[in-house]
């Protein structure tokens, strides 16, 4: 590769003239209510509890929204609220009808797309094109291919009958919180059994909007219930009898304390939890490419993805080269207001995660690895980090183990292809992995050795409601999307 | 290098979504006319033809004088000394196709006689065609022969190297023709002749611009991109300028560095400034059409 004594001393200047103005999406379309009430058995009620709880933008710190905090007598109405609508009306429902229902909140969730999407960046801090353009046609994607399965169960598990579960008690993550809904409550629904669904504390809004297309869509009381609240509620509903299958996306330490909870109880239980993925870059790769692949796996949502490509296992002869590329690269990426059409990094999800990104990043620093940054001006108020990345990572660094769940890469290398599978591999996670080569041949090869339930060749981050997506060891076990995310909604007979 | 076409068409069009509004817009619409290299390239350009397009070049908008002259006007060799005259004590460059423009097919001998008469005739730039047939057999070395002989014949006359990359098709076709027509003296690569359809896309010229970023970091020195072909409206040359400003960085957004080849392109950009300015699209027949 060219190595050349310039290559590090010339330094584009990506500011300067013809800078963009910005581009705000406007917010006067959208109705956010001062207060939220839980959504139980078709109807908004208020907590027994009493509590509500604030929910803010990460973006500029101002309170959106004030939320109920559903308490266990609340997560017990809604519990009883889904049983009921499950005996009286979704169970006994025919599949084409049920369809029907799903294909409605599809078309409902594309008519809404804006209000939806803005909702999502205001929440979450996500920038307005990643919602735009990923996280709201998603998940209308999802309600219409599990729509179109509604009345095809019979042909879900080959060669045996299927029925629904029942009671469904999903808990789902602040970083995609619109479309993990989707993903949770799609194949449920379509599969026959009911919800009651618990949004992320920081993030509850695009939930509870859904809950408002439920009840415009003339859906059966109590088949989806909505209520929001923090640890102690999700504990409430995934602990409680009458639940019979817990679906949880989230962390690795709380899935492995449901996982706890969950055992000798009969409950049905599929977990999506972390991930350390290896984005491996072998020399042949088309390196610009390459570049995008890691951006787009790394700083997509602000790291805020269990799916990142948080390792960087790049050939020793082409590290020098593609290094430069990335330092360049983060350059351009504009970091800012995340309702701006040209923002490519948003805010931190919430001011907890920022100091959990910022602690592990000055224990990289620590150890000795070397800190690349962006270097590009962070707003005042809000929670904000720069894209990063390491380099002179070794294996043993707490940066290159543990999820950072923030824009912070770490870069290593490696030397053959059996040397790049060991790294990949070495990881307690296995959710999803990243192959870069020209080469056809050695994509199968690697592929097959890489210990991951997604992995990607020469590209990263691509969704898609028909395919499968789940992961290996300490990343979870079962599978969302496709056809393989029917089995854990439905009892074979 | 090689080089992916879904993840290289993904940027591209990634880059085409920037929101750029108002102030933007306007200096983004200015800065695409001043990049302008202003075409004709038809077997019936005449005298006469060649003198009225020099007029629009020098001042494309007669209602608005801050409005830039365009960068060059673009013609065939026996043109030259016409446009020449035409645009004395302008700042506008005349370009001359050479080459056996637009196939290539010829001897070498007649290709340099060909360059020759068009830089005596006063061309400041010569855009030149590759030889495709070669460069698809993989006769690479002849291709870079034929560049290195023409860019000797330009003396101080600018060249640019036309790849036509919708006769390569690959983009990997199109990285090593760039990285050929680099190492053999180009001052500028350009996409197309504009005969061939596809013409410029944004994707190809994403490409083409990688390899003068590779280029430029490890020798510093800055070729210049020239996409022709296909390039009608403001909106498109808006997102080609993204894509250079984000690759490339300010230092391109030059006419010396980056050139639209374009005829109706003008037209549509000042259609577009008038609009910014008066807040409604007017008439296109209020704008000449030389």
């Amino acid at each position: 590769m060219r190595r050349s004594r310039t290559l590090a001393t010339i330094e584009p200047d990506f500011l300067g003239k013809w800078e963009y103005a910005p581009a705000p999406e406007s917010t006067s379309h959208l109705s956010i209510r001062s207060s939220y009430d839980l959504f139980i058995g078709g109807k908004w009620v208020s907590p027994k509890s009493k509590k509500f709880f604030s929910t803010i933008n990460p973006a500029t710190e101002e309170t959106l929204a004030s939320v109920a905090e559903a308490g266990a007598a609340d997560v017990d109405a809604a519990v009883r609220a889904a049983d009921r609508a499950y005996e009286k009306y979704w169970r006994r429902m025919p599949g084409k009808e049920r369809g029907k229902y799903l294909y409605r909140i599809a078309r409902m969730l594309q008519e809404k797309a804006r209000e939806f999407a803005v909702l999502e960046t205001m929440d979450g801090g996500k920038p307005i094109k990643e919602s735009r353009d990923v996280d709201v046609p998603l998940a209308a994607a999802h309600f219409f291919y599990y729509a179109g399965w509604a009345d095809k169960l019979d042909y879900a598990l080959p060669g045996r009958k299927a029925r629904p579960i029942g009671v469904c008690g999903q808990v789902i993550p602040w970083n995609f919180p619109l479309l993990m809904a989707a993903w949770k409550l799609a194949p449920a629904l379509a599969c026959g059994n009911v919800s009651i669904l618990k949004p992320a504390e920081t993030t509850p809004l695009t939930a509870l909007h859904l809950a408002r297309l439920f009840e415009e869509a003339d859906f059966p009381p109590g088949v989806v219930n909505v209520i929001t609240g923090a640890g102690a509620t999700g504990a409430a509903l995934v602990t409680h009898p009458k639940v019979r299958k817990v679906a949880f996306t989230g962390s690795t330490e709380v899935g492995k304390r449901i996982q706890k909870s969950a055992a000798g109880t009969g409950k049905r239980l599929t977990l999506e939890l972390g991930g350390k993925a290896a984005n491996i870059v072998f020399a042949d790769a088309p390196l610009d490419q390459a570049v995008e692949g890691i951006i787009n796996g790394i700083y997509f949502n602000q790291g805020h993805v269990c799916c990142a490509g948080s390792r960087l296992l790049v050939e020793e002869s082409v590290h020098d080269v593609l290094v430069r590329k990335l330092a360049l690269r983060i350059r351009t990426l504009r970091l800012g207001d995340p309702l701006d059409k040209n923002t490519d990094v948003g805010a931190i999800n919430s001011k907890m995660q920022l100091e959990k990104i910022k602690e592990l990043v000055q224990s990289g620093v620590d150890e000795g690895a070397v800190l690349t940054q962006s270097g590009c001006v962070l707003p005042s108020k809000g929670f904000w980090f720069p894209p990063s990345f390491f380099t002179n990572v070794a294996q043993s660094f707490r940066i290159a183990n543990e999820e950072i769940f923030g824009p912070v890469l770490a870069v290593q290398t490696f030397r053959t292809p059996d040397e790049a599978v060991e790294k990949a591999n070495n990881t307690m996670y296995g959710l999803s992995a990243g192959v870069w080569t020209d080469k056809g041949s050695k994509i199968f090869k690697i592929s097959q050795k890489l210990r991951a339930g997604v992995v990607w060749a020469n590209t990263y981050n691509k969704f898609d409601p028909t395919s499968p997506f789940g992961g290996y060891k300490e990343s979870g076990f079962g599978r969302e999307g496709g056809r393989h995310g029917l089995a854990a909604y439905l009892e074979a007979e | 290098m090689t080089v992916d076409q879904v993840a290289l068409e993904e940027r591209s069009a990634a880059l085409g979504k920037r929101s750029l509004k108002k102030a933007t817009k306007v200096a983004g619409i200015r800065l695409a006319i001043s990049m302008c290299d202003l075409t004709t390239l038809e077997g019936k350009d005449s005298p006469g033809k060649i003198r009225q397009m020099c007029a629009k070049a020098v001042r494309p908008d007669p209602e608005d004088l801050s409005v830039p002259s365009v960068a060059a006007v673009c013609v065939y060799p026996d043109l030259v000394g016409i446009a020449k005259r035409a645009l004395s004590g302008s700042t506008v460059k005349v370009a001359s196709v050479a080459t056996a423009f637009p196939s290539g097919r010829s001897p070498l001998s007649l290709k340099i006689t060909d360059v020759r008469r068009a830089v005596s005739a006063g061309a400041d730039e010569i855009d030149m065609v590759i030889d495709r047939g070669a460069f698809l057999a993989g006769d690479l070395r002849k291709v870079f022969d034929e560049i290195a002989a023409v860019k000797e014949t330009c003396g101080t006359a600018h060249l640019k190297v036309i790849l036509e990359t919708g006769e390569l098709e690959t983009y990997d076709n199109v990285r090593r023709a760039s990285d050929l027509a680099i190492a053999a003296g180009a001052d500028f690569i350009k996409t197309s002749t504009g005969k061939v359809a596809p013409a410029a896309t944004p994707p190809v010229t994403l490409c083409m611009l990688e390899a003068i970023r590779d280029h430029w970091f490890a020798t510093g020195v800055k070729i210049g991109m020239k996409p022709a072909g296909g390039i009608r409206t403001s909106k498109q040359a808006l997102h080609y300028l993204v894509i250079v400003k984000e690759t490339l960085g300010s230092d391109w957004l030059t006419p010396d560095l980056f050139r639209f080849g374009a005829s109706s392109l003008v037209n549509d950009c000042l259609m577009q400034l008038r609009k910014e300015e008066t807040g409604r699209y007017r008439s296109e027949e209020e704008f000449t059409k030389d």
